[in-house]
């Protein structure tokens, strides 16, 4: 692996950094927009997206591909950085958005929701108040007398995860065959049904707004918290903000379009391989990266065999696994 | 006399139901050494830390600069007061300049960068350390005597007036536990204070100016390096009978 750069990362090159992966993301939509199975040309989806295009090449690019490509960029972002948060929360490298059962009380809520066939938005509603739910009881929890720590907050998540876990396995069990197929689909991440994106749009700029202040800090709180501490960082407050930020942006996505796996764990590390671990760079990097990469993913989902679509969560693990793995052996060469 | 640094008034500590130290006072100045003795969970660090700011004292108050550290913004206390902690975890992997960087946290505004004059002040700490043309390697990459000397660095860059260390000399050999001693004794002639933690009786009579010696059971000495360093009050904190030898000027504790 390319050696950790010396300098920090300078406001100049993070900027050069961003533009490029601006300018990548943005690519990765449009490939989004010209796949599938009607042929449209790029001249086309730039003549239906300025509206000087009109038929059904136009309705397909605005009614279905575009609300679609957004929703799987904006769900890669809101993991991708919902990550790289967990990971600096509790120090843990292992860390990913799902890890402290917020996708677990999601599941919960969206199955619960399908088995009794209701319709589609009371399904996202479920969702979101399933993982607010695990989100508070996980809090409450860790919190207790106030002495939250790292470990503490991590065992609690991985708990109430596990507890989730044991419901979905009796949801599965026990609900009708007609619906098992979509309610499996919306377990492994499924961005067919998103037809919304722009309230996620909105959490994810939200978030980024609300986390970048405090970037450095960040860099400080991932030395260690007794570092932290003495650098004059109020690391109490600061892990609140994280912990209700990281949330909410994983409740968002997993909200939207399920619980798509690897995102939230492998960009974070990708980008950090690559730009280092400073979180002024890394935080918006990581969202942009995301949002790439599972756009990418979807619309390989969508395209490989057509007509059949896969779930992207089963790409985004398919294609994640082996890059990570290549990248980490890669790595243990230097050392 | 030069101005004073740190009063610690009539300071006592309790960790759950048990007393690490009862009350007592202290004062050091600027240009002035103290050394924190005592054997394992005497609660050496928790008087440090104490003093640091990062937890509070039982009974009694601590001032930094003649303010209590209550009224610190912590911000503010971080320019004036580094620690050096006893754990350097690191996780991820960084360079060693991205690590000591970090030190210049409390000098930058919300929105700073670090500049070409943090970087040349980090660029000198590591120099001062030994760790000259370690700037590019990665912090997961050394070793443990390495790591304590990027922390040490990392507490150079931060530039503070009061140093506070815990143990200094950790994973340290022979040579840089010297080496780096020598380093903070310098900063403190030049009129910064400096409160360590140590193991070794012979470092702390070597470079300390004051002694503040804890038992264990509660008990505290504080005063002068030579009203506290003696046979029998170092005897009976360790529970190790230890004895003095004077050798060209200096004196010297060795365990029977």
């Amino acid at each position: 692996m390319r050696s950790p750069r010396a300098a920090s990362a300078l406001p100049g090159r993070t900027l050069l950094v961003l533009a490029g992966l601006v300018l990548v993301g943005v690519a990765s939509v449009l490939v989004a927009l010209v796949s599938g199975e009607m042929r449209i040309a790029p001249v086309a989806v730039i003549g239906a997206l300025s509206g000087t295009l009109s038929g059904i090449e136009s309705d397909v690019i605005r009614h279905l591909r575009l609300p679609r490509a957004v929703a799987v960029f904006v769900c890669g972002g809101l993991l991708a950085m919902a990550g790289a948060l967990m990971q600096v929360l509790l120090r843990n490298p292992l860390a990913d958005p799902y890890v402290l059962g917020i996708s677990g009380g999601a599941a919960v809520g969206a199955l619960a929701a399908m088995m009794f066939g209701l319709a589609p938005w009371l399904v996202d509603a479920s969702a979101f108040a399933g993982a607010l739910a695990a989100m508070l009881l996980v809090f409450g929890l860790a919190h207790g007398d106030g002495s939250w720590t790292q470990t503490r907050l991590l065992l609690t998540g991985v708990i109430v995860a596990a507890g989730c876990g044991a419901v979905i396995t009796l949801m599965l069990s026990l609900a009708p065959d007609t619906r098992l197929r979509s309610m499996l689909f919306w377990l492994m991440g499924d961005a067919s049904g998103a037809s919304n994106p722009w309230p996620a749009a909105v959490a994810l700029l939200t978030g980024l707004i609300v986390v970048l202040p405090f970037a450095r800090d960040l860099n400080v709180l991932a030395r260690g918290e007794a570092t932290a501490l003495s650098l004059g960082v109020r690391v109490q407050r600061l892990r609140y903000v994280l912990y209700v930020v990281a949330s909410l942006l994983t409740a968002v996505a997993v909200t939207l379009i399920g619980s798509v796996g690897f995102v939230g764990l492998v960009v974070p590390h990708l980008v950090r391989f690559v730009i280092g671990n400073d979180q002024r760079l890394l935080l918006p990097a990581a969202m942009l990266a995301g949002g790439t990469l599972l756009t990418l993913a979807d619309t390989a989902a969508r395209t490989v065999i057509a007509p059949t679509q896969l779930p992207v969560g089963v790409l985004t693990a398919l294609i994640g696994v082996p890059v990570f793995l290549f990248l980490l052996s890669r790595t243990r060469k230097v050392g | 006399m030069s101005a004073t640094m740190l009063e610690v008034d009539r300071v006592a500590l309790k960790v759950g139901e048990r007393w690490l130290c009862c009350e007592f006072g202290m004062r050091l100045a600027g240009g002035e050494c103290l050394a924190l003795l005592g054997p394992n969970g005497a609660g050496k660090t928790t008087l440090l830390n104490t003093i640091a700011g990062l937890r509070q004292p039982s009974v009694g108050e601590i001032r930094i600069e003649g303010r209590a550290l209550a009224h610190w913004d912590s911000l503010a206390l971080a320019r004036c007061r580094g620690v050096l902690c006893q754990h350097q975890g690191d996780h991820f992997s960084s360079s060693v300049l991205q690590t000591v960087l970090v030190g210049r946290h409390p000098h930058l505004g919300r929105w700073g960068w670090e500049g070409e004059a943090d970087e040349s002040l980090a660029r000198a700490a590591l120099r001062e350390v030994g760790l000259e043309g370690f700037e590019a390697r990665d912090v997961l990459t050394l070793s443990g005597g390495e790591r304590q000397r990027v922390a040490i660095a990392t507490l150079l860059t931060q530039a503070p007036r009061l140093f506070l260390l815990d143990e200094p000399s950790n994973h340290l050999d022979l040579h840089f536990q010297i080496a780096m001693l020598d380093l903070f004794r310098r900063r403190a002639d030049e009129g910064c204070g400096v409160v360590m933690v140590l193991h070794d009786v012979n470092l702390a009579a070597r470079y300390a100016d004051h002694v503040i010696l804890l038992d264990g059971r509660g008990g505290v000495k504080a005063g002068p390096r030579d009203a506290i360093l003696r046979e029998d009050l170092l005897s009976d904190a360790f529970g190790h009978g230890l004895r003095r030898f004077d050798c060209d000027g200096r004196m010297v504790f060795l365990p029977e």
